[in-house]
């Protein structure tokens, strides 16, 4: 079972690349219709140098382009039938547009037992920074493992 | 596209409802969001790990509740958006997204708004609450 052991570990990051297909695809499946999402044009209008990206789709990024996206599960002896997400969190500094690679570094910043030990809740936040070194965007989120019951004697 | 224009705390800025949640869906959030997890499609391994059915991800209902506040603000003046994940979203829910001016504050030394979102079911159950801040 994780415990506070895992504070401070990070993962191996993640160079992603926003790419004008998947994230159609993404607007497709949503139903996200906005113009400055779909086309180029409107989205300069708007003072953007390319199509920006919806508010969850850093997310998304990070897990499309990771070699193993649960990668903190496995690393942590989590079983993944186990996890729900418990809190997710942005925080922007700088639109991410189509046309950028963008590097995601994740570390555990906190693990709590809850219930009993019946969950475990951990912290994990991510830097997002820009190919320019520019840091673009921070995400924050919260797992919940339900544990196995202990056995009874 | 619609401007931020000047809010009052109670205002109700965000309302936005979308289609049931389908298999369909569930499928193609897989592949758009690469969130992989076979609880979300894949019946047998949701039932083995003890769920009646495949349920939503929370990131897809994330995404519904930032689709409904960026059709509300302009998406360059929001500065955070977070949300709980209160309860696990069924196969079928139609979600509705609402939120309310809750506080004007000052963030990084810039006028903001505070935000209250929340993504509710047919039946009115919260599955997400959220806040934003955003830029007024």
């Amino acid at each position: 079972m994780v415990d506070r052991s895992a504070i401070g570990r990070n993962f191996t990051p993640v160079t992603a690349h926003v790419e004008p297909g998947r994230l159609r695809y993404f607007c497709d499946t949503i139903g996200e219709n906005n113009p400055i999402y779909r086309d180029a044009q409107a989205a300069r209008a708007e003072g953007y140098a390319a199509i920006p990206v919806p508010p969850t789709y850093l997310f998304c990024l990070e897990m499309m382009d990771a070699e193993n996206p649960f990668e903190f599960l496995t690393e942590l002896d989590i079983d993944l039938a186990r996890v729900l997400h418990g809190e997710q969190g942005f925080t922007y500094h700088v639109p991410a547009v189509v046309g950028d690679t963008l590097t995601f570094r994740s570390r555990v910043t906190d693990v709590t037992e809850k219930k009993g030990g019946a969950m475990t809740l951990i912290a994990v936040v991510t830097d997002v920074t820009r190919q320019d070194g520019v840091h673009l965007a921070g995400m924050t989120r919260t797992v919940v493992v339900r544990n196995p019951k202990a056995a009874s004697t | 596209m619609t401007q931020t224009a000047s809010r009052s705390v109670g205002d109700r800025v965000v309302h936005k409802t979308f289609p049931p949640i389908t298999r369909h869906t569930l499928a193609l959030y897989c592949g758009a969001s690469g969130d992989h997890n076979p609880i979300h499609v894949d019946l047998d391994f949701a039932k083995k790990a003890g769920f009646p059915d495949v349920f939503s991800h929370g990131m897809l209902v994330m995404a519904y509740l930032g689709q409904a506040l960026t059709d509300a603000v302009r998406p360059k003046d929001i500065r955070t958006f977070s949300t709980r994940f209160a309860a696990i979203t069924q196969l079928g829910a139609r979600l509705t997204c609402e939120g309310h001016v809750t506080e004007l504050i000052e963030y990084d030394s810039e006028p903001c708004m505070k935000i209250a979102l929340v993504a509710k079911d047919e039946a009115g159950e919260a599955k997400l609450l959220g806040e934003a801040i955003v830029a007024r």
